[in-house]
């Protein structure tokens, strides 16, 4: 199970890549999206996946599975979804100021605005 | 076990919380964020007599023990970089009041302005990985928005960049968290400093040098070294200068704190990372002069001036003795200062003349003689002229590399003082002496009420330099901590 989502995880960071070396700005923030994905199974999987009881005491179980790389999960998915959503609104700003959303176009050279 | 080292986070984020109810008085917020900001830098100060009288501080957050909840640690290190961040953080609030603008300061920019030293003060103090992240995250979120706040199209377009580089950053942190956590079985820090003691008996294993040197790209990024700064000189030079100020203050010396923290507790085993870490310093500090050198923008000649100074830190902490530990922590706390001056300084300047561009300014020391001292002598603190407060941190810094037998380290960062003291001389030469020129700006600069707070924070640098005897007990219990990871994991697991 650990090798295939070895493989999940692998595919995703590639794509995100490759996304994320477009010159749109809107392929971009999907690659952003894909690669907090990927590190968000990567640290579901890093831990073993485990089959087992809720972490309670007193459930007298034989295995008990680990809660805290789903509590971190959680807590990333938290902070990922928040700045997806200001980069998507940064972007429809920023296409609305600057006309384009060729990121190639972004570059800076003029210093003063 | 003290409540005491949690209010540098709290006072700011409830100050934060209030001011967005506020959004509409600005004398309101003014007066309220004042107040807090002046609380925190006292708290700051109980915290640090408390580190000095009774050693490391911890709170396990909610009365979990400390392996399993998030523990918060203050150790002198953080305590005395968590003090400096509030006075930095009170000035740059000072100078905000008369130069911000009020379309700024009705839009949130002091509840901001609170969230993202609640960012800092956190990631200084806490003690569990996974909660730097979450502390790490709170501050970028809050300097994007100071970043892009005003919309002007140069900062749009380098939010964009900023922020993409960010969002990578973050997502190899988690990775780098991940990886961590399945080779030790723990977040907290000083448990994982102890569990890789036990595994590093015989050389430490080669999936934690991966890790190392993933930490070392992480907070390489945002601490702006060798290789990752490209994204800094862009970024910067957007936002108006009290923003400018705290970011080239403040963020980049989290990143700086981080890689200290993380190599000194858990990576001490294994020279060569420390090796990679001393390479990557010297060439930061190479293409920093080289960048701050070429430059004929004021501010781009002290942006570049921040990447020669984290240069100099990490290789300090490289070095890794008692002297080189030492003046990387005093060096560290005096560029903090020193760099919020400057950029405040130039803010004054950028506001007499509209433009930061040298070749259009000159002889303004014959106007603003005030401004033009203040700046000589930030200039000279920056380069390390003593009694200034460069001096000594350079000088501990350069006897732990010859100590360390680590010798081209230490000529090239007295060398490059030469140079840096070069790169501000040229602003000082081109923009202050020479002919008085007029400049198109209409409004007359409020100029004496800005310099207040640049002038006290040159002030405290050259105190922090002339009384650095009476400073160095501080500096060098810090650097004991950090030596010796036994001092730090026992305050926190064996309470």
């Amino acid at each position: 199970m650990e090798i295939l989502m070895a493989f999940v995880i692998g595919i995703l960071f590639m794509t995100a890549t490759y996304l994320m070396l477009s010159k749109s700005l809107l392929r971009i923030i999907v690659g952003t999206g894909l690669l907090s994905h990927g590190a968000h199974l990567l640290i579901l999987t890093m831990g073993g996946l485990k089959r087992g009881a809720a972490p309670i005491l007193g459930g007298n179980a034989e295995s008990y599975t680990d809660p805290l790389p789903q509590a971190l999960i959680l807590t990333a998915i938290v902070i990922s979804f928040g700045v997806t959503a200001f980069f998507l609104v940064l972007a429809y700003r920023a296409y609305q100021e600057l006309g384009t959303d060729n990121i190639e176009e972004m570059r800076g050279t003029e210093k003063d605005d | 076990m003290t409540n005491l080292i949690i209010l540098p986070i709290l006072i700011p984020l409830i100050t934060g919380a209030i001011l967005i109810f506020l959004n509409q008085r600005i004398t309101a917020q003014r007066v309220v964020s004042t107040i807090s900001s002046i609380c925190t830098i006292i708290a700051a100060w109980f915290i640090i007599q408390k580190v000095r009288t009774e050693g490391v501080q911890s709170l396990n957050v909610s009365s979990w023990d400390a392996p399993f909840g998030i523990t918060l640690v203050s150790d002198m290190f953080s305590a005395l970089l968590v003090l400096t961040t509030s006075i930095v953080a009170f000035f740059c609030l000072i100078y905000s009041f008369k130069s911000i603008g009020h379309e700024r300061e009705k839009y949130y920019y002091y509840a901001v302005f609170n969230f993202l030293i609640v960012g800092v003060n956190g990631a200084f103090t806490t003690g569990d990985i996974f909660n730097l992240f979450v502390f790490f995250e709170v501050m970028l979120m809050s300097s994007y928005v100071l970043l892009v706040l005003g919309g002007t199209k140069i900062q749009l377009r380098e939010s964009i960049k900023y922020l993409l580089v960010n969002v990578i950053s973050s997502a190899l942190f988690v990775i780098a968290v991940a990886y961590l956590y399945s080779v030790v079985g723990t977040l907290n820090m000083a448990h994982i400093s102890s569990r890789i003691n036990e595994i590093s008996v015989n050389g430490m294993p080669g999936i934690l040098t991966v890790i190392a040197v993933m930490f070392l790209i992480v907070f390489g990024l945002k601490g702006a070294i060798f290789p990752l700064y490209f994204w800094m000189p862009g970024s910067y030079y957007a936002p108006p200068a009290p923003v400018l100020a705290l970011f080239g203050a403040l963020l980049t010396k989290v990143g700086v704190y981080s890689i200290t923290r993380t190599y000194t507790l858990f990576f001490y085993h294994d020279m060569d990372t420390f090796g990679l870490l001393s390479i990557l310093a010297i060439l930061s500090i190479v293409f920093g002069v080289i960048g701050a050198i070429a430059y004929w923008d004021m501010k781009n000649i002290i942006i570049y001036n921040i990447i020669v100074a984290v240069g100099v830190i990490l290789y300090g902490v490289s070095v890794m003795n008692t002297a080189s530990i030492s003046g990387a922590v005093y060096y560290l706390v005096h560029d903090m200062i020193i760099k919020a001056a400057l950029f405040l300084l130039i803010g004054v300047v950028i506001s007499i003349t509209g433009t930061s561009n040298l070749r259009k300014i000159s002889g303004l020391i014959n106007r603003y003689p005030g401004l033009g001292w203040t700046f000589f002598i930030a200039a000279l603190a920056l380069a390390g002229i003593p009694p200034l407060s460069g001096f000594v941190g350079k000088l501990l810094i350069v006897q732990g590399g010859f100590e360390g037998e680590s010798f081209i380290g230490a000529f090239i960062i007295l060398m490059s003082s030469l140079l840096v003291l070069f790169s501000v001389m040229k602003i000082f030469i081109n923009g202050f002496w020479g002919k008085d020129r007029t400049y198109g700006v209409e409004e007359k600069a409020p100029v004496k009420r800005l310099l207040i707070a640049p002038v006290m924070l040159v002030v405290i640098s050259a105190l922090y330099g002339i009384g650095s005897e009476s400073i160095l007990p501080y500096i060098s219990q810090a650097a004991e901590t950090l030596l010796d990871p036994n001092i730090y994991i026992n305050a926190v697991l064996k309470e």
